[in-house]
């Protein structure tokens, strides 16, 4: 009798130990800190400086999102994932939310029970080669060996697309893009490809960018956003709207210099309801009024953020393209703040 | 005499659980067992819950879908619209390729290095011993990367064989006009069977009907062998004279198999530089070549150490009396030490052949697709049902473990003292 009590309390405390939390926003409260999953190291959208402070535009997303439900965007553990460990960290609950160019698909959305709560990069599949192969066509590539990150829709792609296109590779597969960019640079594969911001990127971070050349196909989409776990609602809208905020404080012209002026003397309705100064939607995701305006104060906008990590002016120099807000002939398209 | 019945009979307490010496062993025993199965129980209810709330079933559906996924090393067929089952497939005979090549090339290495290593002359003894300090006591997943690195950061690309058309000289040229090592892979001569008889279904996958009668010659000669070696005994025995067989086994062993090669058109293709890579001959990744050279040279160092401890347990009485009857050191080894030391060797090989074979999933570090990166990888990861995969992954480890660790047992039972 005495045993068996004994046996019960056990299994139940080591079921409050070991669960994975539906309650995602206490557990962050009550930690004090976001952990965030980032990629290993991507010039550009990811990667910690010589003291181990990380920057980029993925990681811009998850200081935002610790500067409107923490206050503090330092208060961020980056977990660095490959894109094989990824989505086992964030379902495991190591990690709160995932930043890390990950392309939202149906099998990801539904059977790897994740949600995605938007899009913070529409991307697509590309090939980089070096010049001097005189390669111009991703059609070009038969018999090429081609590097590759496993656990990737990219090595899915692939597959297709040479299949399709009657074509035959040879796959190396690699772990991480530090792996692939060192592959590819001994020349132990004839292309390397993922998606072309990370492209671009890794170009960027080559010594001698100018001899290499991304091939005009492009053959997939993907959506690249956030992710948490599925069946947190409130968790999921805490993140996709700080990403709306975001995406929407660009469309308003709401900069991290002018926010506090037009919360105070905007015209329009919607800045004062986005920058908490009119109604209280910050309070309906369980955070307070003032959630939109600190995430906006951690780095600006999404157009500034675009513009310092990965912009033109950067050595990643990507165009806004797809990225544009929607009233510039872009995919950008944050739903109304009422 | 009627005290005796007064003497009370020791009745059974329970604090005789603890301090008695006949039951505490017990009692120590049953609680050990109810905490590992208190254990055992909360592991799987925490996991029962936890893919609850996740949302997450258990079923291994998902072996029968699409793959979607290319493998470049593949010893039998598989197409990116195989199966994620198929891809374990390849997976596994990835993994017992690398094992069982590793495992004769870590045996062939340990019992050279651990013969050398007693050897009477100071500069081989020596360097045997560098040999096993230094790989024993690196880790393995240092050397698998370090000689992965050489090969791709050392050798050539393939391009750089191709010749100029200004200049009519490559870069770097073929070994033999048949070998090339590049920081891809090695390019080796393919053996092809000219005649081609057509490919033999065995369920899983195809067999060439080739390959199938090459081996039948090769057991047929063998077997041939055995008949006159035992001819040859018998006339021994009854004349005293031993009539020479050498030749004799040599046409059987070899000349048969050969007349078999030969009349199926046996031939090599070489490999040629066609386009970005080689085709025609046999394309061995570097991923294989590093994690296998690795492998064997690491636990061939550790088997290199069982080897001389066998030979070292071997009584200095025995080399004696083998010298005193005029026997060469060579023979004094292979007939008198070897033998007995096999008694001393083969236990800890069997643990050395295990550590081989299951080390041989840091393939990953190298992009092998052995089963670990297939099943354990990419399956994985794009399916995400991780406690499936990796639960099979452990069972099939468990398997071909058990059936290595069997398969030695039985040769330890024939080399093993026989006591009678
Ligand atoms: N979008 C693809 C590919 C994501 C991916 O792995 N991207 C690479 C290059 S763009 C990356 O982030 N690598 C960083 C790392 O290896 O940690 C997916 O979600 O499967």
């Amino acid at each position: 009798m005495k045993k068996s009590a004994f046996l019960g309390t056990l299994t139940v405390a080591g079921l409050a130990a070991g669960m994975v939390s539906a309650a995602t926003l206490d557990d962050v409260k009550a930690r004090g800190e976001l952990n965030c999953g980032v990629s290993t190291g991507l010039t550009g959208f990811s990667l910690p400086d010589a003291n181990g402070v990380w920057s980029g535009f993925d990681v811009a997303i998850c200081r935002a999102v610790a500067a409107a439900v923490l206050g503090d965007a330092t208060k961020v553990k980056f977990v660095p994932t490959t894109g094989q460990t990824r989505f086992t960290a964030l379902a495991s609950g190591e990690v709160d939310m995932l930043a890390r160019n990950s392309t939202w698909t149906f099998s990801r959305d539904t059977d790897l029970k994740l949600d995605f709560v938007g899009v913070n990069y529409y991307d697509g599949q590309g090939f980089m080669v070096r010049k001097d192969l005189g390669v111009t066509s991703a059609k070009e590539l038969e018999g090429a060996t081609i590097c590759i990150q496993t656990g990737t829709t990219t090595e899915l792609n692939l597959a297709d697309w040479f299949k399709t296109n009657n074509l035959n590779y040879t796959p190396v597969a690699i772990e991480t893009n530090a792996e692939g960019e060192q592959q590819y640079a001994a020349g132990a594969c004839d292309a390397y490809t993922t998606d072309a911001s990370g492209l671009a990127s890794t170009r960027a971070s080559f010594a001698d960018p100018e001899n290499h050349i991304i091939l005009p196909e492009i053959i997939s989409k993907e959506p690249l956003g956030p992710a948490v776990r599925h069946g947190d609602n409130q968790w999921a809208d805490i993140v996709r709207w700080t990403l709306n905020a975001l995406i929407a404080a660009e469309e308003y012209g709401v900069t991290s210099a002018n926010m506090e002026e037009l919360a105070a003397n905007s015209p329009n309705p919607e800045v004062k309801r986005l920058l908490g100064a009119e109604g209280d939607l910050g309070v309906m995701t369980g955070l307070d009024k003032d959630w939109a305006k600190r995430a906006i104060g951690v780095a600006g906008n999404y157009g500034e953020i675009f513009a310092a990590t990965i912009g033109e002016a950067t050595p990643i120099g990507l165009a806004r393209g797809l990225n544009a807000q929607w009233t510039q002939g872009g995919l950008l398209y944050a739903p109304p703040f009422r | 005499m009627a005290n005796v019945a007064d003497v009370p009979k020791p009745s059974f307490r329970l604090s005789m659980l603890l301090y008695d010496t006949r039951y505490r062993s017990l009692t120590i025993q049953i609680v050990v067992f109810l905490l590992v199965m208190a254990g055992a129980a909360w592991l799987v209810d925490n996991t029962i819950r936890n893919l609850q709330a996740l949302g997450k079933d258990f079923n291994f559906s998902f072996l029968g879908a699409r793959a979607g996924y290319d493998i470049s090393q593949r010893l039998v067929e598989y197409t990116n619209d195989s199966t994620h089952g198929r891809a374990l497939l390849i997976g596994l005979l990835n993994t017992l390729l690398v094992a069982f090549l590793g495992c004769i090339a870590a045996t062939v290495i340990g019992v050279l290095v651990g013969v050398l290593r007693l050897s009477k002359n100071w500069l081989i003894a020596r360097l045997m011993t560098v040999y096993v300090e230094i790989f024993r006591n690196i880790p393995l997943l240092l050397w698998i990367l370090l000689i992965y690195a050489v090969f791709t950061e050392a050798a050539p690309a393939p391009n750089a064989f191709r010749v100029n058309a200004e200049t009519g000289e490559a870069a770097t040229s073929m070994f033999l006009d048949a070998f090339a090592v590049t920081n891809r892979y090695t390019a080796i001569p393919n053996p092809v069977f000219g005649l081609d008889l057509g490919w033999l279904n065995i369920g899983l996958f195809y067999v060439s009907v080739d390959f199938l009668l090459l081996v039948a010659a090769i057991v047929v000669g063998f077997f041939l062998n055995r008949m006159a070696l035992r001819r040859a005994t018998r006339i021994q025995e009854a004349t005293g004279d031993r009539p020479t067989t050498w030749w004799q086994s040599l046409l059987l062993l070899v000349g048969i198999p050969v007349a078999a090669l030969i009349a199926m058109g046996f031939h090599f293709e070489f490999p040629e530089l066609k386009g970005f890579n080689f085709t025609g001959g046999l394309n061995v990744s570097n991923s294989f070549m590093a994690l296998w050279l690795a492998l064997s040279l690491y636990t061939g160092a550790f088997i290199a150490e069982i080897v001389r401890a066998g030979v070292l347990a071997i009584s200095k009485g025995q080399s004696e009396a083998a010298f005193a009857l005029g026997l060469r050191p060579a023979r004094t080894m292979n007939l008198v030490i070897l033998p007995q030391a096999l008694r001393v060797i083969i236990p800890p090989l069997i643990s050395q052949y295990l550590n081989l074979t299951k080390n041989s999933s840091l393939a990953i570090a190298v992009g092998y697709l052995d089963l670990r990166g297939t099943l354990g990888g990419i399956t994985l990861n794009q399916t995400g049902r991780e406690l499936e995969c990796v639960l099979l992954m452990m069972l099939i480890y468990l398997t071909i473990s058990l059936i290595i660790s069997g398969l030695m047992n039985v040769y330890n039972a024939s080399v093993k003292l026989k006591e009678r």
